[in-house]
């Protein structure tokens, strides 16, 4: 055969720190926290990071719906009824002018009764930037005017066209924002809280509270939803102000939507509580509050806020068809809903389309929520 | 399997007395009743309230008795068939309700049969075409559907039926059908008006459906069996039908469980959108004017109808699945 291969030895100490050594790399990824690799794992999905972005803007407009708006929530331009949508030139007669609309000029149809809006290309309305306009109460807290867009001092400005009164779409889209976004997690939180103190009495101390927990869980499960909150909104007295509306439909979105998070709560713990280290705790005399609070839930509260972020768009959804139906917010609030109650009326719908546009925001909204709850359910388990 | 049967049958009867119990504390919650309502009305309109009248209308209904009592015979009355009293239209709840029922059901049934026809292919399709085009398509069609609510869907067609035909595809049946008796001809027109509601209440069920069937399927045929069943030469189509698609079944009728209460719910506010002559509209309408016996009898109805859909999917679920009948607790 061939000559044998010279033995190697290696004269240097042997160093069994040195063979075990991480590069940078590694090292940060073993000693990463959970959350941290969460987070690398989330990142991994593009989609639910765009959706995660979207939404974060979403929120923050409702910070400042008042500066974003172009027209206050309520201004009215009774010139302007039923205004089909401007759009945004850029060029007038090949011309570059910036960004500016064209007057709309308004003749009533006699033969089909329907408002006729033409563009009057003759004449260039310029759009302000970072202008004053409408007066506005800013989170009702002191007086402003201050806009990132207006129209031009005699024009006007209907991105989305307006309403039977008048009003802007676009700038009522913007406040009804504060309230459908808002509605969703208000809701969520009651039924987070709800769902973790039952499913963790039911899961933890098993035995009778299981099972009649899981009775309820099963009768609730069984009714269907909207019919039961038509009811409770329903019975929700007339007289009451706007404000205790909007907390009494979202109680009772939050009330019954906890049924599906208890479950989840209880069938980790069940598995959970037997794990040596909650045994431990146990014996050293912890209270079941302690255990549950600082041992049981760090474990699967990622699994619990991904599965609550899916639920969100449910209570988004509620609320709409509750306020398209009269039977949730009411004017003078301004959601998603209660202007989507506008285009009740098919006729009315027909001949001006746009008011249909406040499905958009909702669709994505609730669309943007599945896509991170996917994302977030993915990540919730880094260790996989 | 009789066993199971009993049990399955008196936790049914348990879930719906409470579920009555809830809907009547649900009724009772606004303040005040029908009848004050109504005096109120008669007041405003300047009309002069004989105290007496109201006190007979008071005994009449039962509303001069105690809470428990007022459940009591309710329930008792439905369970004699007698659904109470409608305020509204100063006629008994059977009266006003009539066909209206019927139709709900053959409304919510045809939706779940649409669920099922549909979502079983696109899902056998989508989990053995895994990442082709077709695949990602259609799951972007089930988000799409996923993310749409009904009754938006349902103001969509309304307005492309209203802008390109110029008709309204609202209703049940013709109008020239509408308060005369069955005949074939009534039948016709109902099964030709079904399609719509029926389309726009079941397309998130189906997506739903859609993208569970596929998970599961997926998880089925990455198992050994089919391996080894592909390896002694089992023919592909044999092979998928004989063995995965069997397991991925079962979870598609336990879903019965979650796809009824949302086809119930959907049909009720898509009824309301579309003017249909089911229970939605009449139950928005009892429930704004507190017309508490007919907004409770839609209310039971409703439950009922989910209750008994999850009753009879459990015994299917127990004839197909020999596990669940021997050891009664657990579940999937």
């Amino acid at each position: 055969m061939s000559e044998r291969l010279e033995h190697f030895v290696s004269s240097a100490a042997f160093d069994p720190v040195e063979v075990e050594k991480l590069t940078p790399e590694q090292e940060q990824y073993y000693l990463a926290s959970q959350w941290q690799m969460m987070w690398w794992r989330f990142k991994g999905h593009r989609l639910a990071v765009i959706a995660g972005l979207v939404l974060l803007l979403s929120y923050a407009s409702i910070l400042i719906s008042e500066v974003i708006a172009p027209y206050a929530l309520h201004s009215r331009h009774t010139d302007y009824i039923y205004a089909p949508p401007q759009s945004v030139h850029l060029f007038h007669e090949g011309d570059f002018v910036g960004p500016f609309v064209y007057p709309l000029s308004y003749k009533l149809n006699f033969q089909t009764l329907k408002r006729e809006y033409t563009e009057d290309t003759s004449t260039v309305r310029p759009l302000r930037f970072f202008c004053s306009g409408d007066g506005y109460e800013f989170w009702g807290l002191f007086d402003a005017s201050f806009h990132l867009v207006c129209p031009d001092e005699q024009g006007t400005l209907f991105l989305m066209g307006t309403d039977r009164l008048g009003r802007d779409m676009l700038s009522r889209l913007i406040y009804g924002a504060r309230i459908s976004l808002t509605v969703g997690l208000l809701g969520i939180t009651i039924s987070f809280v709800l769902g973790i103190t039952i499913g963790g009495m039911a899961g933890y101390f098993g035995g009778w509270v299981d099972s009649s927990v899981q009775r309820v869980i099963e009768i609730l499960k069984s009714l269907p939803e909207l019919p039961l909150w038509m009811a409770l909104s329903a019975a929700l007295p007339a007289n009451w102000s706007p404000i205790l509306i909007y907390l009494g439909i979202t109680i009772i979105l939050g009330l019954l939507d906890w049924p599906g998070l208890a479950r989840a709560v209880r069938s980790k713990l069940l598995a959970l509580r037997e794990e040596d280290y909650a045994v431990a705790a146990r014996l050293m005399g912890s209270s079941p509050t302690h255990i549950i609070s600082r041992h049981l839930l760090p474990n699967f509260m990622s699994h619990l806020i991904a599965s609550a972020t899916l639920s969100v768009p449910s209570m988004i959804l509620g609320e709409t068809a509750l306020s398209f139906l009269g039977l949730g917010l009411r004017p003078p609030i301004t959601s998603w809903g209660v202007l989507l109650s506008e285009a009740q009326n098919i006729e009315a719908v027909a001949l001006y389309p746009w008011l249909m546009v406040p499905m958009l925001p909702v669709v994505i909204v609730v669309l943007a929520f599945n896509f991170l709850g996917d994302g977030l359910r993915d990540a919730a388990d880094p260790y996989d | 399997m009789h066993r199971y049967f009993l049990r399955r049958i008196a936790t049914m009867a348990v879930t719906l007395s409470v579920i009555s119990l809830l809907v009547f504390i649900i009724i009772q919650l606004p303040p005040g009743d029908y009848l004050t309502t109504y005096i109120e009305d008669l007041k405003a309109q300047g009309e002069v309230v004989d105290p007496k009248k109201i006190e007979f209308l008071r005994a009449q209904y039962g509303l001069d008795k105690p809470m428990a009592s007022q459940y009591l015979i309710w329930v008792a009355g439905m369970l004699q068939g007698d659904f109470g009293y409608s305020f509204e239209y100063n006629l008994p709840v059977m009266d006003v309700v009539g066909d209206r029922m019927w139709l709900s059901m053959v409304l919510n049934f045809a939706t779940v049969l649409f669920v099922y026809m549909m979502s079983f292919p696109i899902g056998v399709y989508s989990a053995t075409h895994q990442y082709s085009w077709g695949d990602h398509g259609l799951t972007f069609i089930g988000f799409l559907g996923l993310a749409t609510p009904n009754f938006l869907l349902a103001l969509i067609l309304l307005y492309f039926a209203n802008v390109w035909f110029g008709t309204s595809i609202g209703g049940l049946m013709e109008p020239e059908f509408i308060d005369q008796p069955w005949t074939w001809a009534k039948i016709v027109s109902v099964l030709e008006h079904l399609w719509v509601p029926v389309l726009v209440i079941g397309t998130s069920g189906t997506a739903g459906m859609i993208r569970r069937l596929r998970a599961n399927l997926l998880d089925e045929l990455q198992k050994q069996y089919v391996v080894t069943g592909r390896s002694k030469g089992l023919g592909e189509m044999r092979l998928l039908i004989k063995y995965p698609m069997r397991m991925a079944l079962n979870p598609f009728i336990a879903d019965i469980g979650s796809l009824l209460p949302q086809v119930v719910s959907g049909s009720v506010i898509v009824s309301a959108v579309m003017s249909l002559p089911t229970t939605g509209p009449m139950l928005l309408s009892a429930l704004q004017s507190q017309d508490m016996y007919l907004a409770g009898s839609f209310l039971m109805f409703l439950a009922l109808l989910t209750v008994i859909g999850m009753f009879v999917s459990d015994v299917l679920l127990a004839m197909l699945d020999p596990r669940i009948r021997l050891d009664g607790g657990v579940r999937r």
